[in-house]
């Protein structure tokens, strides 16, 4: 199938501080089915990369298998990209970024890619704290495989074919918060207001960085009965807090009322603010968010929002204590002691 | 010896060396510098001929040298194609890498400088001293093997005339199956009548005696085994 896009864009779109438009930031064409919810987030990823005026080289994204994985064709094509085995982006996203600590690691995972097959590698990625944004495009089903049902998918939720799913599902926030996870949100792939924030502040968080985003399958999970619908997480949807993303060189925009929500310093001086942040609701605190994302639960509700971040962490370089250049601009001269060096070694085990 | 005495203790090898004349070599790499001086990067083109294309690493350059690794079948320049024709020039680039790759991995090790014996051995990693050792006490019988030890798959053109230039080759490996014999086999269109698999498979490290129980049934009748 071959397909054309206009390369046309209007010459007043506005840019970045870096003088890119938008497109500097998109891919290809998506082939996914239209409508998908996927194709919402790479929009977002696009914006949130273009408003945070990233150049896109210095940015590496990296999938695993499935629709969603997929994705990083249709985003940012002028940056390095790396569509892995099944399950396993984590492993190639730890190697990419133990060899270049410099760049923005934006990894792009599915619910099966994540919950079923690269289960191992996700709760060893959230242990080690890699410094990465980690997105699970999770629509509850193997869309690329004609609809099958994930280890996500609730239980009693029918798929196209009517089936009632009869196990139970893998939440994966409370996974991810019940593993460590140091900033763990959760968001909804029609929701582009709330989920543009949370990718930029989980790109400026200096650790791992989960965004569970529930995104419908228009094709084989859209159907009445299924709790991954359009129509089921717009009507159980609730949020813990807007969020908004303050960049340091910006003053704090004015629209927020003082005093009705929280900035959360980030490592850099950047802000992350929370609005409208419920009274119970605290974003540092880990058994809450576990507390508060069992009782949406209970009550059928998808949570969404920033669940918990913990903005001072120290990522997997500083606990190994890697050098402060990446490991790939490294020469010779400063990795090879030589044989002068080697032999003192060897007399020293004699 | 059996595997977990191997796995238990500590064994010693010679101190390592290194020799300060080697240089790291980081493959076919393209700098900033070098992107500005081509119209187009692409990560899958053969453009000197040698099958192995050059490669960009992320953050190089801001406007050129990116690319997508996927999964799926792609043209010289890592963009998606269905196109077979594309898919088939690819492949092809493919085996030209592989006909490369012949000339630069390790050679093997060959055990005379001109063949002594129409018979060889061939063998590699752990069944090497086993070997030798089956070489020496056979020696000591007058039965004397040419031998090569390999070093590297694919086989280069030493390991070819090796074969070639031998009536029968003894390949000795520890596996059911005589896989690498079946390599020999197809990658080097070798008689298969003229390889010998020399096997053990029983858990236990391969030996002197049971190389020389499985080569010594394959000897008659016995003929002259060395070249005057």
């Amino acid at each position: 199938m071959t397909y054309i896009r206009s390369k046309f864009r209007h010459p007043a779109l506005p840019k970045n501080e870096l003088g890119y438009t938008t497109q500097e930031y998109e891919g290809a064409i998506s082939t996914l089915c239209a409508g998908c919810g996927h194709d919402s987030i790479s929009g977002s990823i696009i914006q949130a990369c273009y408003e945070m005026s990233i150049e896109p080289h210095r940015i590496a994204k990296l999938s695993g298998i499935g629709c969603s994985s997929k994705t990083p064709t249709y985003f940012l094509g002028n940056s390095h990209g790396f569509n892995s085995v099944h399950g396993r982006m984590p492993s190639v996203a730890t190697g990419a970024n133990m060899a270049n600590r410099d760049l923005v690691y934006m990894g792009v995972s599915g619910d099966g890619d994540t919950a079923s097959i690269g289960m191992g590698q996700f709760v060893h990625v959230i242990r080690r704290n890699l410094n990465m944004v980690y997105i699970v495009m999770n629509n509850g089903c193997y869309g690329l495989t004609k609809g099958q049902d994930s280890a996500t998918a609730d239980e009693g939720s029918k798929s196209k074919k009517g089936t009632p799913n009869p196990f139970q599902p893998i939440d994966l926030a409370g996974l991810a918060l019940e593993l460590g996870a140091t900033f763990v949100a959760q968001s909804f792939s029609g929701d582009k207001e709330q989920l543009i924030p949370l990718i930029k502040e989980a790109i400026e968080h200096p650790g791992f960085a989960f965004i569970n985003v529930i995104s419908p399958c228009v094709t084989f999970n859209n159907n009445p009965g299924s709790t991954k619908s359009y129509d089921y997480v717009r009507e159980h949807i609730e949020a813990t807090a807007t969020t908004d993303f303050v960049p340091e060189k910006k003053e704090i925009i004015t629209h927020y009322e003082k005093g009705t929500g929280t900035d959360i310093e980030m490592h850099d001086g950047t802000y992350i603010r929370l609005e409208k942040l419920a009274a119970t609701r605290d974003p540092f605190d880990r058994l809450g968010a576990i507390i508060a994302l069992q009782n949406s639960r209970n009550r059928n509700e998808i949570l969404t929002g920033l669940l918990y971040v913990e903005p001072k962490t120290s990522d997997l370089h500083e606990t190994i204590q890697t050098s402060e250049r990446p490991l790939n601009s490294l020469g010779q001269e400063e990795l090879c002691p030589g044989a002068g060096e080697l032999a003192g070694i060897n007399q020293g085990m004699r | 010896m059996s595997d977990l005495d191997l796995g238990m203790n500590d064994h010693l090898s010679d101190p390592f060396e290194w020799d300060d004349k080697r240089k790291y070599i980081r493959g076919k790499v393209l700098s900033a510098e070098q992107l500005e001086e081509i119209p187009r990067f692409g990560r899958y083109l053969d453009v000197d001929g040698d099958g192995i294309t050059y490669r960009t690493i992320p953050g190089t350059h801001p406007t050129k040298g990116s690319f997508f690794t996927r999964g799926s079948s792609r043209d010289e320049y890592a963009a998606y194609t269905e196109d077979g024709t594309v898919y088939a020039r690819n492949m092809a680039r493919l085996l030209k890498k592989w006909d490369t790759a012949k000339d630069t991995v390790p050679a093997p090790y060959l055990y005379q400088q001109k063949n002594k014996s129409p018979y060889g051995l061939i063998f590699f990693g752990t069944s090497t001293y086993s070997a030798e050792e089956a070489m020496d006490i056979m020696a000591g019988q007058n039965i004397v093997f040419d031998a090569l030890r390999l070093k590297a798959f694919p086989f280069n053109k030493t390991v070819e005339d090796f074969v070639d230039t031998h009536e029968r080759v003894f390949v000795i490996e520890q596996n059911r199956d005589g896989q690498v014999r079946s390599l020999l086999i197809n990658e080097l269109n070798a008689n298969p009548q003229k390889l010998i698999a020399v096997l053990n498979y029983d858990g236990m490290p391969i030996t002197a005696d049971i190389i020389m129980a499985q080569i010594t049934k394959n000897l008659s009748p016995v003929k002259n085994l060395m070249y005057q």
